[in-house]
């Protein structure tokens, strides 16, 4: 059972007497196959009975334009691209995710801060100071971390997109001219940020290369365990 | 390798000058920085001036989420700190470190007062802005509640509903709504004197005494200043 509602110091404004649905939130890399075990746990929770919400990174209409719009054209500054996405979190914890906890709902977080912390950190963003800023964020429920090492993530990109992107090889990040070993070398930084948060935050890691229904199965077991105890 | 922490600005020193004015609306504060930018100048300066929420990409998006009633405290800081440090990055910063002038209607501190003023953490709004530096100077334009209110009311016929405090509930009325959020902000501005070191300015006083006295201050802050390159005679 968590302790506390907030990391920090919360959303003192609102006031939260009873949540009573559940946050699990799903972490990991794109291509890592977390909106596959999403979408997976979401019917099965449903065939049970559950009311289920599932949301994401997605962008959120208060920003998300703002935010591609300036990915496009690489004008955007490194701490202005993440409060901005800090400001997109925000909107969703604040519009759908307290929303629909507060109405019983099990709420699965495609991605949730960790992910925007890790990026952030491998930009060279102060880890104490994205920790404070990410303090208004609600305390999951559960935490799971798909890992995976950055030589299948690569494949899975080609497989997926066809191509490598900007932004998810980390090119911003000057760490090589080459988009390929961007990747790389960009991954396995990120990975190391996700792996100290893994202690931090408690995560429930889950072994990417399985295969998808063996990690649902895994998933189903961790969750039903949980909805049960509690 | 990015593993060095953005050395954005805390606690860190510039060849350039900052100077903010901060104050409630109706102040005089935009006045006297105008005439201070055009003092600067005359004397052969090259002199930013950058003012709040007028970051070009993000500005359209504050907009259209103040219109449609989207914005929660800390949404509306978020975003506000987004357009601040947009302005911060590309603006404000590099030409600190070339070197020149810069001056700042409103900074750091409006957050600070206004996002208080809402119910945020003050130690989370003070985070938020961590990466921010200090200024070489902050003007407070202080004046009673009453003359700032009845001067925006005057110049102003109708006031917008985030700008009155609409979303917080304290009133109904869009002008009484004004007067108990504009009375919170300038209690949060006078807390924030000792603290921040600001210059107090009496905003009672004649623009042109005003003016005497911020320029007095600023030439002795320019004491140490070099100009960047020998531009003017």
């Amino acid at each position: 059972m968590k302790d506390q509602l907030f990391y920090g110091k919360g959303l003192p404004y609102l006031t939260l007497n009873n949540l009573p649905g559940k946050l699990i939130v799903i972490e990991g890399p794109d291509c890592s196959g977390r909106s596959t075990q999403i979408t997976m746990l979401k019917t099965w929770l449903e065939a049970k009975g559950h009311a289920v919400l599932d949301t994401g990174l997605k962008r959120s209409t208060l920003v998300g334009n703002v935010i591609d719009e300036a990915k496009k054209g690489n004008i955007l500054g490194k701490t202005t691209l993440s409060l901005l996405y800090s400001t997109d979190f925000a909107d969703q914890l604040e519009n759908k995710i307290i929303p629909a906890l507060s109405a019983g709902y099990i709420v699965l977080a495609d991605r949730y801060i960790f992910t925007l912390m890790a990026r952030d950190i491998v930009r060279g963003a102060s880890k104490e100071w994205l920790v404070k800023l990410f303090g208004f964020a609600l305390v999951p429920d559960m935490v799971f971390y798909i890992n995976l090492d950055p030589e299948t993530l690569l494949h899975r990109a080609f497989s997926k997109y066809g191509h490598l992107d900007y932004w998810e090889s980390g090119m911003d990040t000057h760490l090589s001219g080459d988009m390929l070993e961007s990747f790389k070398k960009y991954h396995l930084l990120l990975r190391k940020e996700y792996e100290e948060m893994s202690k931090e935050y408690d995560f429930i890691i889950l072994n990417g290369k399985e295969n998808a229904d063996k990690m649902q199965s895994e998933l189903r077991k961790k969750v039903g365990d949980f909805l049960e105890v509690d | 390798m990015m593993k060095k922490v953005r050395g954005l600005g805390m606690g860190k020193s510039y060849p350039g000058k900052l100077y903010v004015v901060e104050g409630c609306d109706g102040s005089g504060k935009s006045t006297q920085i105008y005439l201070l930018k055009k003092w600067l100048e005359a004397k052969g300066n090259t002199v930013f001036f950058t003012e709040w929420n007028s970051s070009e990409l993000i500005k359209e998006s504050t907009k259209k989420a103040k219109k449609k009633n989207l914005l929660t405290p800390t949404t509306f800081s978020l975003m506000h700190s987004s357009d601040f440090a947009d302005r911060y990055e590309k603006l404000i910063l590099p030409h600190l470190r070339a070197g020149y002038i810069v001056l700042c209607d409103r900074y750091i501190y409006t957050a600070f007062a206004r996002d208080m003023a809402r119910g945020c953490d003050p130690d989370w709004a003070r985070n938020l802005y961590d990466f921010a530096v200090k200024p070489s100077l902050a003007f407070y334009f202080q004046a009673p509640l009453d003359v700032s209110i009845s001067r925006i009311l005057a110049g102003r016929p109708q006031l917008k509903y985030h700008e009155a405090g609409m979303d917080m509930g304290w009133s109904t009325d869009p002008v009484e709504s004004f007067k108990i959020f504009q009375g919170i902000i300038k209690k949060n501005y006078d807390q924030m004197i000792d603290d921040e070191d600001f210059k107090v300015i009496d905003a009672t006083l004649s623009i042109e005494k005003q003016q005497i006295i911020v320029r007095d201050i600023v030439k002795q802050n320019l004491e140490d200043y070099k100009m960047p390159f020998a531009n003017k005679a």
